[in-house]
Parts: C-alpha cells; structure tokens; sequence
C-alpha cells in the first residue's frame, strides 16, 4: 500500500503578541497509506485541529514539511493538492455555501472547472453515495445537523478525493446525527476503500479506526491501534479523555473483584470474557 | 420575521414559475417604463387587465398580493389624497370650507394609485415566482457585458447568494441571542427609547462576533473546496431561453403598443 | 418553586399562512427541588417547552404557572413577567454566545443589574461564582473573548447564576465539550442543584445524563409529553422509548445483554456504571455462593 499523506517533523506556533510563544504543534510525525482511516484524538486545545490545518495548506508549517502523494506541499501545487482532499468542518452551518443542496455539492466542481454534463452526474452520484438523493433542491435551514454534514461529505466526495479529512465533524451533532454521519462513513470505507482522517474527541467513533494518535499539548503523545491506546488507561483520563463504555465497565467489575481476562473495548467482548471467566468453567 | 410574506418565493409549476429569470427581469424592467404610458381610464384598465392576468397565469393567491400592498399602503393613501386635495382641474366636485375636490384631481389621484400598486404587484410576482437565487443567477448573467469595464460581477453574484443563504441563519441566531439576554433581563421591547438602544448593545455585540467567526469558517471551507475567484469556474446552474420567455417579451411589448395606441384617446 | 403546565399549546406564527403547530396539550408538573430532565429527539418541542419556563414564548392555549406567577393563553399581556425571569435562570445551548461585555466582571454582573441588584451586591456575587464554576478570581478583568471556548461557556453560565434564580434550566450545557469537560459540566450542576436547592430542568437527548442526574423524567414526542417516571421506571419500558425514536442509555442495553448471559433479569435497573459492576459482583457473588 502506498503513502497518501506524511507529516515529517512538524512543528508550527500562532503568531502571537506574548513574549512565551508556546508551539501548537510540536516536532509531529506520521504517515498515512492509502485505504486506511486513522483517528486523531486528543482534549480540547490539543493542537488536533491545527494539524488538519497543516494538512491542506491553510497554515504553513514552520518546522518540518507535509508530503501528500510524495509531493511536497507548496505553494505551486496547493490548488491541485487541496482537489484530491476533502474536508468536512466542525459547524454544519459555516461550510454550507450553496443555496441548496445540488449547488452546495457542485461548488468545489465549480471551482475545478468541472464541464456542466460531468458535474451533474457527480452530483447525483455523490448525494446517492451518502443517500441525500432525494433533497436535490433543499434549502440548508431545512435539514438537520447530520443532513448538513453528508451533504459535506457528498461535496468533497464529488471531486473524487483521494483523502477525506473530518475535523470534529460530529461533535456538533446530536446523537441520531452523529449515527448517520458515522454510518455513511462505515459504509463509504467498505465500498470504497477511501482513506479518512478523522479529529475527534468522541471514543466511540475513534474505535471505528484503524490506528489512533493521541495528541497532548501539541505533541504526538501515543500512537497504536485502539488496543493499545485505550490500555494506557488512567493516563487518557488525566489527559482529558475518556474510556469506551465497555473497557470503563471492564475496569469496574475487577475492581468489586469480578474476576475478568482483559480490558475489553467492545460490548460482545466484555459479555464473552464474563461467560468464559465466569460462567465456562 | 415570519409575518414578512412580501415578496416571499412561493414554489410552484406554472407558466411564469417556468420562464427564465432573465426574461422575468427583463419583463419587469420594461414594465416599470411601460406604466408611465398609461393616461386614461381605457390606458388604466389595460395595466390592471395584464395584472390580473399574469395573477391568474402564476395562481397566485390574491391574498398575497394584498399582503404585499401593506408596507406600501401608507404611502398609497398618502399620494392619492395628496393628488385628491391640490389638483385643482375639471369641475368643482366638492367643497367644505378651504377644501376644494375637483374632478380632475379624483381622477388624478385613482390614477397614481392605481400605476402605484400594479407597480408594487408586478415586481413581487417576480420575487413570489422566482427563487432568490435564480434571480441572482439571471442578474449575474444579464450584467455580464459589465465584465468589460471590470465590474467584479461573479464577485457580487456570490456575495448576494451567499447573503441570501446566511439570512434565515442569522435571523435564528438574533432570536436566540434576544432571548438568551430577555433571560437575563435585559428588555428590547418596552421602557424609553433611550434605553432601549441601550438594551440593543448586547444583541449587537454577540451578532458581530458570531457574524465573523461565521465569515472567517465560510472562507476557510471555500478555500479548501479550492475557490479562488471566477476565473476558469464553470458554472452548475444553467439558464435557458425557450419560446415561452421570447412569447412573454413580445407580449409585453404587443400590451406597450396598444396603450401607445389608445393613450391619445 | 412548582413549575406546572396546563394544556398548553403553542404554534409559531400564529394567525398567518406560515403557522406552525409545536407544541399541543403539553401537561405536566416539575415540584420544588426536582432535578428534572426532559427527552425527545430533535423536533420534539423540547427546545419549544423550554422557552415557556421563562416567558420567552406564551402558549396559544392552555396556561404555565412558575411558582405563583401565571402566565395564560387569555390574557394578552402578561403582568410580572420581569420578575417572573428573576427566578428562573435558562442556559441556553452554546451559551458562551451571549457573551458581549468588555470585562468577564461586567458581564456576569449584567443580569442581576438588570433586575435591580446593587453594583456592590452584583460584584460581590461576580467574585463568589467565578470561583463556584471552577476559574480563578483573576480571569474577572480580562475580556470574554480573549478566554477559551471551555471558560467562555462557564463564564456565561455564572452570569446566569449571579441572578440568584430558584429554577435553572438547561439547554444541552455539554454540547461541543470533550468528555473530560462534559463530566465537568454535568458534575458542576450537580453540586449547584444541591448546594443552593436549586430545581434544575435539563433538556437534553443524551440518555446517559439523564441516567445519571435526574430524579425524573419527561419524554417529549411530537410536540407533547408523552411518558413521565423515575429513570429506571422509564429505561425499564423499552417499548415505549422505542416508539418515541429514543435508545435507552447504553449502560440499560448492557445490562439487558448481561441479563440474557446471566438467563435471569438483575434485581434492578441499573442507572451509572459503578451500580451496574457493584449489581453484576454481587449477584455473581450470591451465585459462587449457591453454587460452592
């Protein structure tokens, strides 16, 4: 599998009036390859964002370089770049430039200079992809949170990226729209085998990746699979995060001395260990 | 916010929802010369007759239309007696005291009127049939010469679309302040005007900050959806001209003639 | 205070082609001291309900009744409505949006100003709940918006407090939060409501909350209230939640997986993770036991 994405060394720090310039990302690596979904996590003001920043070239590092598709991101190949990766925002409201649905997801075809024919087709083809086929000429005032952000994801998947970037997409979403936002994700991956990034705060969509990275004070703090993020256990915590439901139980129950295998982050893992630690013998 | 129906886009599938905004603009332009043609009872009864007929060709109920006088009909009023008490032509009609009605000026006056309103009407079937953003479409391409002379006309298009698309989220987000800050005490509604403008500062205040931060995400997701001005866009939305748009033009134009005809009688 | 709605209605722009029915035949009541959380998912009327708590909306019918003020369907200007407001505090979502002052100080002390307090009382209350929402006293003469978003909200949720209100009611206070921050939030609350005896209302569709902090609960559904109990009476009626599009919290449907494994129903619903391990040790325990 081939790279996409590259973080080499990145540091960057916003210009700031104070004299103690405290850098919001610092000294970071990682690389991403193709048809993977990595999650990066990390408390409120723990430099995730500026990564994704970083990442499109709206910031610049000051440090280090960004290497998408082993190129070096600079500004000749910015605009190429940017149309091989879509992004979806925190705010449904705020990214929602069109009049309706149709023209929103057309917009960044607009701007590439897609012809007319194509452009339809993609449209359609995008908004089936995250099943808004039937809201065509909706107004934006008239959907959900969790219909504004597929509509997103619909007009970055319109240009056919090879990359999808959320950054917090879901944290404004009420729970029914954090399903559906999730779910057309899940189910994008399974048909597509698009690479994603998401930042997040919420486990349980960080559970859903392949690979975290766990961001504090704008460094990489760790990185692994969730295995074995979520069994730094007590340390998440205090770093502002949570545990999933399931391991938190797992943790309980040994503690009021239920005698149990592992730490388990999935529900149907817990109720096995508790047969076979319990129940199977 | 939801009492304001006046020129609210109504949806719908008739022969003026179908025709291009261009057309409609275009229609409504020459309208607004056309009126002044009118000078006579036979003149008048035409412009009302083309009224209603396009009423009746878009099935817009007449309740709307009267909904869209009412802003206007102060003025309405105010310009008919205006004509009714200092035109002094024609026959003495009425007279008590210092006030003279003549004929001249009654007739005066329901004419002004009537050019006033079939103004008023006409122009908001515009709005009634045609979804704002159609009409910024039709605006943007009928102004497009205006390139020539570098008038930024994409740019303005945009920002009018855009504007558009943020109004009914900046109204939700001025009731919701307003409200957060009645909870707090703060009155808009009653007490002296001194005070009340007083009481504005903390809806203001908040409108801005959130208006900036919005603007400021706005560009970043246009920025990395890769717009960067007009140049080598394509545009989604096509307009088309079919015979229906020529039809209604020269139809207009046909109604023009007439009341040339008929305004020396 | 007792809170209680009798059949009351709502539409928005009523009288115009454009009304909207939101809410209809809304009865319920929420005694002195409850904390009382509201359900529904988005388009319930809960937002709707929330508003009729403080006068910002009149129901179109029926009647709402805060403690002994009235306000009714009937009458076309509500009297003592100010004062009304003076004892209900409502934390609207994101409430760090309602900031606009130049000091974080004059902005918390811009409530109670406004219902008459002394400048000296209001700063005195300024001081005490900078401290009560977890900032220092330091952060007074700096500008809300040079804060983070995490600070700007509880800043915003003291200038609600300084009104020293009877009732608070709150409008999803966590949303955009970390879990760290949530659970911050939330037990913030908590303490609020039993230290100052306060009523607390929140509004809100995680199911984990309400678990966890309510003595009751109001389920709304299609613009009414449709089930009323104490939390383990209403995550024990599946059925019913099913109905209403709501999922009981995911600490009920565990234990539901736990029940079938265990082939017997555990001796009660279990509302937080502590209870549910402590439930599950003990009914094992009892089991070693039989089974030794």
């Amino acid at each position: 599998m081939s790279e996409i994405l590259a973080l080499q060394q990145v540091t960057f720090a916003y210009p700031s009036d104070e004299t103690e310039v405290r850098n919001a990302v610092d000294n970071v690596s990682f690389s991403i390859t193709e048809g993977e979904w990595i999650a990066i996590v990390g408390h409120n003001g723990s430099g995730k964002s500026t990564i994704a920043k970083l990442m499109n070239g709206l910031l610049y590092p000051n440090e280090g370089n960004v290497r998408f598709m082993n190129q070096l991101l600079n500004d000749d190949n910015l605009w190429d770049i940017r149309s091989q990766m879509g992004m979806v925002f925190q705010n449904p409201d705020n990214q929602f430039v069109g009049a309706t649905v149709q023209d929103d997801v057309a917009f960044a075809l607009e701007n590439n200079g897609v012809l007319h024919d194509d452009m339809v087709k993609r449209v359609q083809q995008a908004l089936a992809q995250v099943k808004m086929q039937d809201f065509l000429d909706h107004e934006p005032h008239h959907l959900s949170g969790g219909q504004k952000q597929r509509v997103a994801i619909a007009g970055a998947l319109a240009l056919y990226p090879k990359l999808l970037i959320l950054d917090e997409a879901t944290s404004m979403l009420d729970p029914q729209g954090r399903n559906e936002v999730l779910q057309t994700i899940q189910q994008l991956r399974e048909e597509t085998g698009l690479t994603v990034i998401s930042i997040t705060h919420d486990l349980e969509e960080a559970i859903l990746a392949d690979r975290l990275l766990f961001m504090n004070n704008g460094q990489k703090f760790a990185e692994g699979t969730p295995d074995e993020i979520f069994a730094l256990g007590d340390t998440l915590l205090d770093l502002g995060l949570d545990l999933p439901f399931a391991m938190k139980l797992s943790r309980l129950l040994q503690e009021k001395g239920v005698p149990l295998i592992g730490l388990n982050m999935t529900e149907e893992e817990l109720v096995n260990d508790l047969w076979i630690s319990n129940f199977n013998k | 916010m939801d009492k304001i129906i006046f020129g609210r886009f109504m949806p719908g599938d008739t022969y003026v929802h179908k025709m291009d905004p261009r057309a409609k603009l275009i229609f409504t332009f020459l309208f607004i010369f056309i009126v002044f043609l009118a000078n006579n009872w036979l003149t008048y009864s035409i412009l009302i007759g083309l009224t209603l007929f396009v009423m009746l060709l878009s099935r817009i109920k007449p309740i709307y239309l009267i909904n869209g006088l009412k802003p206007v009909i102060f003025l309405l009023i105010f310009t008919f007696f205006l004509h009714l008490f200092f035109t002094k032509e024609g026959d003495l009609l009425f007279e008590w005291g210092i006030l003279q009605i003549y004929e001249g000026g009654l007739r005066q006056g329901i004419y002004i009127s009537i050019r006033f309103a079939v103004l008023v009407i006409m122009t908001s079937f515009l709005t009634l049939t045609t979804s704002p953003i159609a009409i910024t479409d039709g605006i943007e391409i009928l102004l497009n010469p205006l390139k020539k002379i570098k008038v930024p006309v994409h740019e303005l298009a945009l920002m009018m679309s855009i504007s558009l698309r943020f109004i009914p989220t900046l109204m939700d987000e001025t009731d919701k302040i307003m409200k957060a800050q009645m909870a707090r005490g703060s009155d808009l509604t009653t007490g002296p005007i001194k005070e009340r403008i007083k009481a504005v500062v903390p809806l203001l205040v908040p409108l801005f900050v959130s208006a900036f931060k919005r603007a400021e995400d706005l560009a970043t997701a246009m920025e990395v959806r890769g717009y960067r001005g007009g140049e080598g866009r394509t545009r989604y939305r096509q307009l088309a001209w079919r015979t229906r748009d020529t039809m209604a033009i020269l139809f207009l134009l046909l109604v023009a003639g007439v009341l040339v005809y008929y305004r020396g009688m | 205070m007792d809170i209680k709605l009798q059949q009351v209605g709502f539409s928005y722009a009523a009288g115009t082609p454009f009304e909207k029915r939101a809410l209809y035949e809304v009865d319920f009541k929420i005694p002195t001291g409850t904390y009382q959380a509201i359900i529904g998912h988005t388009g319930s009327g809960k937002s709707t309900v929330l508003q009729h708590f403080n006068a910002l909306l009149k129901p179109t019918v029926g009647e709402v009744a805060i403690g002994e003020f009235n306000i009714k369907a009937s009458e076309k200007k509500p009297k003592n409505i100010k004062e009304m407001r003076q004892h209900v505090g409502i934390v609207f979502q994101f409430p760090e949006h309602q900031l606009f002052e130049e000091t974080v100080l004059k902005d918390i002390m811009f409530g109670p100003i406004n219902f008459g307090v002394g400048e000296d009382e209001a700063k005195r209350r300024a001081e005490q709940l900078i401290e009560q929402v977890g900032l220092p006293t330091s952060i007074l003469n700096k500008s809300p918006f040079d804060l983070s978003g995490g600070q700007m909200r509880r800043v915003a949720i003291a200038g609600v407090l300084a009104m020293k209100p009877d009732v608070i009611v709150l409008d999803e206070p966590t949303a955009g939060l970390d879990p760290k921050g949530q659970k911050e939030m939330m037990d913030m609350f908590y303490r609020l409501h039993k230290e100052e005896g306060l009523t607390t209302i929140l509004v809100t569709h995680s199911m984990e909350d309400a678990a966890r902090y309510a003595d009751d609960i109001i389920i709304m559904h299609d613009g009414t209230n449709v089930l009323q109990g104490e939390p383990r009476q209403i995550f024990a009626d599946h059925l019913a939640l099913k109905k209403y599009r709501l999922e009981p919290p995911r600490i009920v449907r565990f234990q539901e997986k736990v029940e079938q494994l265990l082939g017997k129903a555990l001796p009660k619903v279990c509302l937080t993770e502590e209870e549910l391990a402590q439930t599950i040790a003990d009914v094992l325990k009892e089991r070693a036991g039989i089974d030794g």
